[in-house]
């Protein structure tokens, strides 16, 4: 009985941390509709901050205050990068700013190494906590009793400013409708702002509060993004007690799952969460989305056209260009070409559902790690012939779209987004702990294409014929009456239906499709690179893909692959320099900024405007 | 920010405009080196530092075969499809006579792979997986350090002397971690038949939940605990251990918890009492082993890590096998580095060519504190030769032809 | 004179509150039936349950004698059933003759199609429809920037693209000046009459609603209180009382109007 008290109780002191974090983010994300992948970011600086703070405040009062400092501090922070990295961009697209805040994490990942090295701390104890209590019998560290206390605490303290402040009224209106928060005469952009600098304070708070169990390190700002997003999706996005009720079922779940099942705990994280969005689509305490914002707010697409005869000239002249490449380019560089093809077909196909069919889906990566991972273990395992594996990995990673696509269309907006979020998760973390089968994280290794194909020139072709055909495919159905009924569907789901267009079902069709290509480029990735890790499912892996898509514009067919392109090509370049985050962050950031209708709407723009002033 | 970082800054900021981080030379015999510096920097700077170190004094003394050695540095992110394409890079267009890094196991193994296929020598340094050598090996891919499988055994001779029965063992979940433990298992079991596993614990990598870990070894009442965690799950470990009283009366075993890499971050909360393998670079007080931390701590005013003697060694290696095969051709070098020996700081080592492990070892040792600092005393360095399975085993273990 | 459409006791219950009662009618062909009501007197819930977006709780529906209650919209919509509704409900993305187009396309159970070019799919048939809402000079505009009487003539254009045998629209003239509506509707009327589909509507502005209509319902919480000619209708004294206490604002611009003046 004491032991289960025990664990309950350190269940309960592991949530803390995690309600803070999240509470910020699903405050954030209520508010402001942004999903700030940042958020971790502010987490770890939060523990740098405070280490650095408790090592100059003397004593037990040095040591509380340096914890709620380092979370005002981190809210500093939030409120300048709030105001000169977010607030350019909310006009653009719904989700736009996902690229923004992934810019932030890249500068403040190299800002922390540079500013506190790259060494691990190990955070201070708290004076007057170090040691144990017995309850039952069981040793309970002092600390935990603290945090016990403190979190609910906090929660109140939120609670209170939520339900009873006016600022607590403002945001919870704008938590439901925020065109209404803007008729009340209050100024949205500096609530947005306050909003922001409270989130990340209480994840700075967080990365703080949490510094006498663990300390601070590196890796820290991803560790916790999925945990945290675990919570907010199964609290319900938005919604504070929801994110405590998450953060304690998450945490007591956990220890038990320790205690039970220590092999599975990943999977096991994962497939709560599965079956709670199951069961309650929009998490416990969420509430229903009630406009399907997401993939076409703002201004509307114009409508789309063949390609002119001047750009049809121009994509030839390139892909002549490309075709030549093993003429005048290293075989280096065809590798460089051939890898940088694989990335634009996946992010093309990712485009293809968020671009005309309005789904975003937050785990592309599953199609595109599972075709790879596919062609893998039937190399692997089954001694398949290299040319029929390749050819199940796109078919195998439509199967798998088949299925969780018609599980997570039943929900629409950000709520089918974190679905398929926790799908590509559960798939990560059963290829990640099934070693047996998958090999973990070690992998697969010698899965290399069949003799006529190893040629690197050969392949350079043989992926330049399927990429390329991928991508025109893709185009070409983006102007057939399917790809116009995804539009319809995504335009007016209403109007689709009155006019018997089966919007759920077109759905489903598009993202199997979009699974299988997809997979396809999963295919042709791993036997280029000859081996195949966990990371290519990662959830980093599904945010790359969205990212390059948004960069490119989401509202232009072409946005995908040039957005792949660019991405892939600055990287290449950048990644031989020392400190390449920060300039890659920056680049990104002054994208964002400058072109917000990502980078074929900001050029097509200047040129309509050029040609507008002209006639 | 204080002066140190300030420069830091402005010196990186310098790098970042303009100069990549190789500079050209002529004719010098080019090495490549892909690490993840960003991604793991703890590890990767102490690493280049051995590296830069060896470097300066090979060249200093005429370099190799006449040439200067010249290493070119890359950054794969930590991810093993960037790594191979760099490779790529490098043994095409950059001209590089062969590769070596990585500290990730799964980036090493996917540029093993790619060694086998394309035809050139990768000499992993620090990546320690098994696989490496033995499951996944093949005829271009060595490897420097003492891997998993001999670290454990280490350690399991350990244990059996210690007169433990029961074991608890825990690890983060993934491949390095369940290596480490089935091989402890395996040279516990062929020691002392009788032990017995009573729990296995499998954190998330750098995701521990300490506190129920540590309940849940508490409840098995183990004699032994073996872990494996490291980092900022082994601080974490540590800390709920030491609160909640787990390590009180039994043995501890800790893998690679007395390096200073993970040993040093825990400052005077470091665990007293552990066996472990490690670093004790500090008590190294005659032969090579101190030539090489003096020259280290005269070059960068700091103090060497396991990964800087591992730096200085993959320099040492490579430099004797380019200069027994006298050219710079893969099958020759490759050929050189079967049967390779070479003098280091920890004395003589020998690329086998049976699965082509090095016989480095490691030191062996109890941990304990000095002037609030965790360091390793009794210690003993521990030929890797010894540590290795029989060479059929061996050979069953290794694909045929290879 | 042939029963297109048949109520048999419609009742829909939202918990407690039963918002349409045991509502029992028919549409006959050829005619222009109108529903009105005050505001909440159940039409659009009426309008929602006849074409398949709410589930009846009681009741049935039939087109032509046969059974369509509870089908899903789009299979309510194959049986030849058009629909506008009260916000126009049209694809801003695309092109005037597109919107229309794509109707077509799903007529044509083409839906699934991958062949381009979409955009050229029965494009004549579509410049036809439009031509005939009288919209052939934006037929290749951004459906975007349409006037809002325009997009209302576009979304009738889209519901006869499958030549329906009758229309449902809500509040066809909703959200217009009051010149343009009139204009609407003899438009409207002239279209359906030339091809012979039946109407029913709901309408705010009884002007438009005595003006065209060729019979009228009146729906009074959940319940039908009157049904009739227009003639029959306006000297109704039940549906006097129920429109503003029986004063007499027939004949004049009503009060209430729309929401989008």
């Amino acid at each position: 009985m004491g032991f289960y008290v025990a664990q309950i109780l350190t269940g309960l002191a592991n949530a803390g941390a995690l309600f803070m974090v999240a509470s910020g983010l699903s405050l954030i994300f209520g508010v402001t509709r942004i999903v700030n992948f940042a958020h971790g970011s502010f987490y770890m600086i939060g523990a740098y901050i405070g280490y650095t703070l408790m090592q100059t405040l003397p004593g037990a009062i040095g040591f509380w205050s340096a914890i709620l400092l380092a979370g005002l501090a981190v809210g500093l922070v939030g409120l300048i990068v709030e105001v000169l990295v977010l607030r350019p961009v909310y006009k653009a697209p719904e989700l736009f700013q996902l690229v923004a805040t992934f810019g932030v994490i890249l500068v403040i990942q190299d800002l922390t190494l540079m500013i506190w090295g790259p060494e691990d701390l190990l955070g201070p104890r708290a004076p007057g906590l170090r040691g144990v209590v017995h309850i039952m019998g069981e040793p309970i560290p002092k600390y935990d009793i603290a945090l016990l206390v403190i979190t609910p605490f906090v929660a109140l303290g939120l609670w209170y400013v939520i339900a009873r402040t006016r600022i607590g009224i403002l945001v919870r209106a704008a938590t439901q409708d925020r065109e209404m928060v803007g008729a009340l005469g209050v100024n949205q952009a500096w609530l947005f702002t306050g909003v922001f600098a409270l989130g990340t304070a209480l994840a700075g708070l967080g990365g703080a509060l949490q510094l006498p169990k663990g300390g601070a390190d590196l890796l820290m700002d991803f560790n916790i993004l999925t945990a945290v997003f675990v919570v907010v999706v199964i609290g319900g996005m938005g919604s504070l007690p929801g994110a405590y009720l998450a953060a304690v079922i998450i945490s007591v779940v956990n220890v038990f799952g320790v205690t039970f099942l220590p092999q599975s705990t990943l999977v096991l994280i994962f497939l709560v969460m599965v079956l709670v969005l199951m069961i309650r689509p929009y998490g416990l305490l969420g509430r229903e989305e009630v406009a399907g914002e997401h993939g076409q707010v703002g201004e509307p697409e114009v409508p789309i056209q063949p390609a002119g005869r001047r750009s049809r000239a121009l994509v030839a002249v390139g892909l002549l260009v490309l075709a030549a490449l093993p003429l005048y380019g290293s075989s280096f560089i065809q590798v460089l070409a051939t890898d940088i093809m694989i990335f634009c077909l996946f992010a093309a196909s990712l485009h293809f559902l968020l671009g005309t069919g309005g789904l975003v889906s937050f785990g592309h990566a599953a199609y595109f790690g599972g075709g790879a991972y596919v062609a893998a273990l039937l190399i692997t395992h089954a001694q398949t012939p290299m040319e029929l594996a390749f050819l199940l990995a796109p078919i195998g990673a439509g199967l798998a779209a088949l299925i969780i696509g018609w599980i997570c269309l039943r929900l629409t907006g950000v709520y089918f987004a974190m679905l398929t979020l926790a799908f590509s998760q559960l798939l990560w973390s059963l290829v990640f702990q099934w070693g047996d089968v998958t090999g973990g994280d070690d992998g697969l290794v010698n899965i290399w294409p069949a003799d006529w194909l190893k040629p690197t020139t050969i392949y350079f072709y043989f992926s330049l014929i399927l990429c390329v055909g991928g991508i025109l495919l893709m185009r070409h159905i983006a102007h057939s009456p399917f790809g116009y009924s995804l539009r319809a569907a995504r335009d007016s789901e209403r109007r689709a239906e009155a006019t018997g267009i089966n919007t759920r079902h077109v759905r489903w069709m598009a993202f199997c499709f979009a699974g299988v290509l997809a997979g396809l480029a999963g295919g042709l990735f791993v036997f280029s690179k000859g081996s195949i890790f966990p990371n290519e499912l990662e959830i980093a892996r599904s945010f790359d893909a969205l990212i390059v898509v948004f960069l490119g514009g989401v509202k232009t067919l072409a946005g995908g692959v040039v957005g792949g392109a660019f991405f892939k090509g600055v990287e290449e370049i950048l990644t031989r320099f020392e400190y390449w985050r920060l300039a890659f962050g920056l680049l990104i950031i002054l994208v964002v900024t400058f072109a917000p209708q990502g980078i074929v709407g900001s050029i097509r723009k200047i040129f309509d405007r050029k040609v507008e002033t002209r006639s | 920010m204080n002066r140190r970082t300030f420069t830091r800054f402005l010196i990186s900021g310098m790098v970042l405009i303009g100069l990549p981080l190789s500079a050209v030379a002529q004719e010098s015999i080019k090495i490549g080196e892909i690490n993840h510096y960003k991604r793991m920097a703890a590890f990767a700077e102490p690493y280049k530092k051995g590296i830069e170190l060896a470097i300066e004094e090979v060249n200093a003394a005429g370099g190799v075969l006449g040439r200067p050695l010249e290493f070119i540095f890359r950054d794969d992110q930590g991810k093993p499809g960037e790594a191979v394409k760099i490779a790529e890079e490098l043994i095409s267009s950059e001209g590089v006579a062969m590769i070596t890094g990585t500290i990730l196991s799964n980036v090493g193994l996917a540029i093993s792979s790619h060694a086998g296929e394309k035809e050139y020598v990768y000499l992993a340094a620090e990546p320690l997986a098994d696989s490496i050598v033995w499951a996944s090996g093949n005829k271009y891919t060595f490897r420097l350090r003492a891997s998993t499988f001999m670290q454990a055994a280490m350690l399991a001779e350990q244990a059996a002397a210690s007169g433990a029965k029961t074991y608890a063992t825990i690890a983060p979940n993934y491949a390095y971690g369940k290596d480490a433990v089935a091989a402890f298992k395996k040279n516990l079991l062929a020691l002392q038949p009788d032990a017995e596993f009573v729990t296995e614990q499998w954190p998330a990598l750098f995701k521990i939940d300490a506190g129920a870990e540590v309940q849940a070894i508490e409840r098995a009442k183990p004699d032994a605990i073996y872990n494996v965690t490291f980092g900022p799950d082994l601080a974490k470990f540590v800390r709920e251990g030491t609160d909640r009283g787990l390590f009180e009366g039994r043995t501890v075993l800790g893998l690679l918890s007395g390096e200073p890499e993970y040993l040093d971050p825990l400052g005077d909360e470091a665990p007293e009492g552990w066996i472990v393998t490690g670093y004790p670079w500090y008590d190294i007080s005659e032969g090579p082993g101190k030539v090489f931390v003096d020259a280290y701590q005269t070059r960068w005013n700091d103090y060497p890590r396991i990964g800087s003697l591992v730096g200085y060694m993959t320099v040492q290696s490579i430099q004797a096998a380019l200069e027994r095969a006298g050219s710079t051709e893969t099958e020759a070098i490759r050929d050189a580095f079967e049967d390779l020996s070479l003098d280091t700081p920890v004395g003589q080592i020998t690329f086998r060519s049976i699965d082509h492990q090095a016989t480095s070892g490691a030191f062996v040792g109890r941990t304990a504190l000095r002037d609030g600092k965790g360091i390793m005393v009794d210690w003993e360095y521990k030929d890797g030769a010894d540590y290795l399975p029989s060479d059929t085993e061996v050979m069953q273990l290794r694909p045929a032809g290879q | 004179m042939k029963r297109i459409l048949e109520a048999r006791g419609l009742t829909k219950a939202f918990g407690g509150l039963v918002a349409v009662d045991d509502v029992s009618f028919c549409v006959q062909s050829g005619e222009l039936l109108a529903l009105i009501g005050p505001n909440g007197a159940g039409k659009s819930t009426c309008f929602n349950m006849l074409m398949g977006q709410l589930k009846p709780t009681k009741g049935h529906v039939l087109l032509n004698g046969v059974e369509i209650t509870g089908l899903a919209p789009r299979r309510i919509w194959e049986k030849g059933v058009g629909r506008t509704f009260q916000i126009t409900a049209t694809y801003p993305s695309m092109t005037v003759a597109e919107n229309v187009q794509m109707a077509l396309i799903s007529h044509h159970k083409k839906v699934y199609s991958m062949r381009p070019f979409a955009r050229e799919l029965y494009r004549e048939e579509a410049i036809d429809l439009l031509s005939m809402v009288e919209l052939f000079d934006q037929i290749d505009r951004h459906c975007a920037v349409l006037a809002y009487g325009d997009l209302k003539r576009l979304e009738l254009a889209i519901a006869l693209a499958h030549d329906p045998i009758i229309l449902l629209m809500d509040e066809p003239t909703a959200g217009m000046a009051p010149s343009e509506r009139i204009k609407l509707m003899q438009l409207t009327t002239e279209v359906i009459e030339s091809r012979g589909v039946s109407v029913l509507f709901t309408e705010h502005d009884m002007d438009i609603v005595f003006a065209h209509a060729h019979r009228i319902m009146v729906l009074n919480r959940g319940k039908l209180i009157a049904e009739g000619s227009v003639d029959a209708v306006r000297r109704d004294p039940h549906v006097q009382d129920v429109y503003l206490g029986g004063g007499t604002v027939f004949g004049r611009e009503h009060a209430s109007g729309s929401p989008y003046q």
